[in-house]
């Protein structure tokens, strides 16, 4: 593959000599990092969801009985697996507890569940918070923001990527 | 079942979840490219936000909401029984942009689809996984074929590194998306190795 490897190079050299500094297009200009909360180049946090008026979120946040914060947990983001304990007893919970629990007989993601049952995000992260305390599913978290895929995950995505 | 057997059995593995994130202009060919690749049809989530974040959008209008609803579409990818790979559209708009601080954490790495009919609209994204430090490639989707553009026209209107992979693409082609994925994560595993040659 010449393509790719002319692209990886050995570094960035700067434009080819005569190479006109100008091309077909528009040049993005300097990021300036102070777009203003909640834009990604913002120095400050983004908008945060939890930080909601209970007002302003009455239907969505109805299941949750107002709360838009998980009890204290494991995290919960959109791509934590999340699967029904074997050993749990029968209970009888709210439909869409139930409807959850359904879906998490495999393992399933925060974002799949959300997805399928048609629960906004944040509501089904309160709601899975609950069965989690509750010892009805376990989780298990994407890695922290700290510790990136091992390099033997990544090899076995670009393998699987490599045979679809 | 006794709880005393529950404890001494080994607890059923559960797989684990990366993330590639898939950004761009507005109508870029996000969610073509999720669907090309995915192993389901694409779904579609839905976060709410809260607070209005200003932000000129390319419809050109300025929102003010006090609740926004955003819609984020994904697809899936079955690696081997432990590994399960989501490609996530991050939202086009400028004003989701609370989505992405979120969508980044933790992503093994990022594609930036840039439509050369109005290469702008990616600008955005560039700035934020430079900022970020995730990595990434840009996948020039071209959407007016006969056009023959230059790699580097588009590396020095994006002002990236010379590291950065730069495809040519096709969101509606799975052959040419994979390419791009494979593209990606060998980057991805680039540059994390210790033996980086100069
Ligand atoms: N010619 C051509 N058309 C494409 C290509 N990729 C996508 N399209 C078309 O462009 C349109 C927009 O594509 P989408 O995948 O919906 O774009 P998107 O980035 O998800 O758009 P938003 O989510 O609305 O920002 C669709 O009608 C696609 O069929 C491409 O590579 N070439
Ligand atoms: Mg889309």
């Amino acid at each position: 593959m010449n393509t790719s490897e002319e692209q990886r190079g050995t570094g960035w050299t700067g434009p080819a000599p005569g190479r006109p500094t100008t091309g077909p297009f528009p040049r993005r200009p300097a990021p300036s990092w102070n777009r203003g909360r909640g834009h990604p180049t913002s120095e400050g946090p983004s908008a945060g969801v939890g930080d909601a008026p209970a007002g302003s979120l009455v239907r969505p946040y109805t299941m949750t009985r107002g709360r838009t914060r998980p009890p204290t947990g494991p995290r919960l983001d959109m791509i934590t697996i999340v699967v029904a304990a074997r050993d749990r007893e029968e209970r009888a919970l709210e439909p869409e507890y139930q409807a959850i629990m359904r879906l998490c007989r495999r393992p399933i993601s925060l974002a799949e569940i959300s997805a399928r049952l048609d629960i906004p995000l944040t509501v089904v992260r309160v709601l899975l918070g609950d069965l989690v305390a509750a010892g009805d599913v376990r989780t298990r978290a994407s890695a922290p923001v700290t510790r990136l895929p091992e390099k033997k995950v990544l090899q076995a995505v670009l393998d699987g990527i490599r045979r679809l | 079942m006794a709880s005393a057997d529950s404890e001494n059995r080994p607890p059923e593995a559960i797989p684990q979840a990366v993330k590639i994130i898939v950004a761009g202009g507005f109508g870029a060919g996000k969610t073509t490219l999720v669907s090309s690749v995915s192993e389901i049809t694409p779904l579609s989530t839905e976060e709410v936000m809260t607070e209005a974040s200003y932000g000129v959008d390319d419809l050109g209008g300025v929102e003010e909401k006090t609740t926004t609803t955003v819609a984020l579409d994904f697809g899936r990818i079955t690696i081997n029984p432990d590994i399960v790979l989501y490609l996530f559209g991050a939202p086009g708009q400028d004003r989701f942009w609370f989505m992405w601080d979120e969508l980044a954490e933790g992503a093994l790495g990022a594609i930036v689809l840039a439509d050369t009919r109005r290469l702008h609209t990616c600008f955005h994204a560039v700035d934020f996984f430079e900022r970020r430090g995730v990595p990434f490639v840009v996948a020039v989707n071209r959407f007016d074929a006969s056009a023959d553009y230059c790699r580097e026209e588009v590396r020095e209107a994006l002002d990236i590194s010379g590291e950065v992979p730069i495809v040519m693409a096709d969101a509606r082609d799975r052959e040419s998306c994979k390419e791009v994925l494979v593209e990606l994560v060998t980057h991805v595993i680039q540059g994390r190795s210790p033996a980086m040659s100069g």
